[in-house]
């Protein structure tokens, strides 16, 4: 039998389905090195990157923290309020503390989907695990951050989230980096299992830099009754991004739904998909993304709903907003229905701010310039992805303050 | 002699080439609610476009004055701070930005907005909307009067208030217009003049073709059109009495 480090070998030079290729070995493996310490005694510098990507430095405002650095953990621990209820580690202590984890390891995401799987096989730099214990409700957030200090250091990181049944649980990772990095690479693998009658709502904001790479790869596996949320949201400009998680409703009334929100600024190619398999009975799934193109950025907003099994729905939803001639945006929605039963619909719009809603703002007494800003400030509200109203407004929050800067 | 708010001299406007304006010569005093009437696709909502400076209603020739200022070029939002509030007929569905957004800006005092929501039987809720987006038509008038009454301009222009507006909400709404016309001048567009019931029009205009062709007293104007439809403000001899001073 072989194992994942020989799939990993065999598929180090395969090129991904989607973005551009890159050569993995232009990036440095050589991460500065960080003690650990707790969050709030990071750098300023660190501390205010962190904030714009929902990370908090203060403990009480979440249930429990990992913080990573380059290659480094440097903070993980539960507060005690919810010390029953959750734990979280480093993935790589964690595989020496469970043994069963192995299951879990490599079995939503294909080591051999591509050399960016395979990478962050071979050359593994940690990131988190987190479980829910069964029947737990974590009122509070949990946060996950992974920071960059390093100029073009390719960072590898695996995530494992168990949602135990019953359980329920938000959290937010954040992925950022030192304002003296501007090129790099960062792998992330995440895999989420959320069990019999658990709920996970997962948010991941980005925050990279103009010549950064990132490509994340997640997969999402949801038994009986479970519902997986999943939140994505890029604002900053970067190189290329490409992903494509994939969310496999496997119980009976599975649910999932991935919210993408992306402004694509600079000369960023960003290539974002979400994808739902609808396995069993009652299944649903629902994907809506907005996406915003300025300036010279290209976006590919993809969309698969895919369904395998009778009395299921899910709908796709995907709209975008092109601001500028030299932007492109590309919405690719796909529906597969391998059996009767699966209702599957979609719709897809795409164009610049209707001159309509310009002038009917005006005729309020906004100047064209606020007008405009309150129409895309609009067209990113969260409110109609549904999700707790705490976690609404900080993520409401961090909107406001990037597009602030960016309108 | 009153001074004229309004004052618009032979105005012609074109959309994408083609004239929907001809001629236009439109007189209202200080203080005078005058009504627009006029069928299906005469050229109505363009004069409100027009007045209001859309880019696309394209002036060929001829003023606006508002208050005695030439408006003629100005772009809408510096025409709309001048004190002219519109409730449009078809407003736009705008995703994300809710109802109480536009209605703080118009008015940053929280309890006068409470208070308006109580006038048109909102609910708070309501403010959380994403404007227009799913609004009954009764809701969409509501909502435009609302607006208005936040943006507080001393000269409001209403197109179609009454139209597609249930019994219920049609008292609502004439009761509130009412209210707001004691201390405002303003036009009314109406089509059946339904609205009519609960306000005092000073004076009514026919528009035809995209031209005025026929003035006068609101009441008899609108029995005529009831009676005899608008074949009979073609015969009309037009009333051209200067009521304003410039």
């Amino acid at each position: 039998m072989s194992t994942s480090k020989d799939d990993a070998l065999r598929a180090i030079n395969k090129p991904a389905a989607y973005g551009p290729d890159l050569d993995v070995n232009q990036y440095s493996r050589q991460p500065k090195n960080w003690e650990p310490c707790p969050i709030s005694s990071l750098p300023k510098e660190i501390l205010e990157r962190i904030l714009e990507v929902g990370v908090l430095p203060e403990r009480e405002n979440r249930a429990a923290s990992f913080f990573q650095i380059d290659h480094s953990v440097i903070f993980r621990a539960v507060q005690s309020l919810f010390e029953d209820k959750v734990e979280i580690m480093s993935a790589r202590e964690a595989l020496e503390k469970y043994d069963w984890l192995k299951d879990y390891w490599w079995k939503i995401v294909s080591v051999d989907t591509d050399k960016y799987t395979a990478l962050a096989e071979l050359a593994w730099d940690q990131g988190y695990f987190i479980r829910i214990f069964e029947d737990q409700k974590v009122t509070m957030p949990l946060q996950a951050c992974l920071f960059i200090s390093t100029d073009n250091l390719n960072q590898n990181v695996h995530n494992i989230i168990i949602a135990e049944p019953g359980s329920e649980a938000q959290i937010i990772t954040g992925c950022t980096l030192h304002s003296s990095v501007q090129r790099g690479l960062h792998v992330g693998i995440t895999e989420f299992y959320v069990k019999e009658d658990a709920k996970l709502t997962f948010t991941m904001i980005h925050n990279w830099a103009q010549n950064f790479d990132s490509r994340p790869r997640s997969g999402a596996l949801i038994e009986d009754n479970g519902v997986f949320i999943s939140n994505y949201m890029c604002f900053k400009p970067l190189k290329s991004l490409q992903m494509y998680p994939v969310a496999y409703c496997r119980g009976v009334n599975a649910r999932a739904r991935f919210n993408t929100i992306i402004y694509g600024t600079g000369t960023s190619y960003i290539d974002v998909g979400s994808k739902i398999v609808l396995q069993n009975e009652g299944c649903r799934g629902e994907i809506i993304s907005r996406a915003i193109a300025t300036d010279e950025a290209q976006i590919y907003a993809r969309g698969f709903l895919q369904g395998e099994h009778g009395n299921t729905k899910a709908h796709l939803e995907c709209r975008g907003l092109i601001l500028s001639d030299k932007a492109i945006i590309y919405a690719v929605p796909e529906l597969m229905a391998k059996v009767q039963g699966a209702e599957l619909s979609h719709e897809a719009a795409v164009g610049k701010i209707a001159e309509e809603q310009v002038q009917y703002l005006m005729a309020r007494g906004f100047s064209r310039s606020e007008a405009e800003a309150l129409i895309v400030r609009g067209f990113m509200d969260v409110s109609i992805f549904g999700l707790p109203k705490e976690l609404e407004r900080e993520i409401q929050r961090m909107i406001d303050i990037t597009t602030e800067r960016a309108l | 002699m009153v001074k004229c708010i309004l004052e618009i001299q032979n105005l012609s406007v074109e959309v994408s080439g083609k004239r929907i304006l001809n001629n236009v010569n439109l007189q209202i005093p200080e203080g005078e609610v005058h009504v627009l009437f006029g069928p299906n696709g005469s050229g109505k909502s363009s004069l409100i476009m027009a007045l209001l400076g859309f880019p696309a209603y394209k002036i060929v020739s001829g003023r606006i004055i508002f208050k005695g200022i030439d408006i003629t070029s100005l772009p809408t939002n510096e025409r709309v701070k001048m004190g002219i509030s519109v409730a449009f007929q078809n407003p736009p569905v705008i995703r994300g930005v809710k109802l109480g957004r536009i209605l703080s800006y118009l008015m940053p005092d929280e309890n006068k907005i409470g208070e308006l929501l109580v006038k048109v039987k909102f609910p708070q809720s309501f403010l959380e909307r994403d404007i227009n987006l799913g609004f009954s038509g009764g809701e969409i008038k509501k909502s435009e009067i609302l607006q208005v009454l936040a943006q507080n301009g001393d000269f409001i222009v209403l197109d179609e208030p009454d139209s597609g507006v249930d019994v219920e909400n049609l008292r609502i709404l004439g009761t509130i217009i009412n209210d707001a016309l004691h201390s405002r001048s303003a036009l009314i567009i109406t089509h059946l003049g339904v609205i009519l019931q609960y306000i005092n029009a000073n004076m009514a205009h026919v528009l035809m073709n995209g031209t005025i062709v026929c003035s006068g007293s609101p009441v008899k104007i609108l029995g005529q059109i009831l009676n005899e439809g608008y074949a009979w403000c073609e015969k009309c001899p037009q009333v051209k009495t200067m009521r304003c001073e410039l």
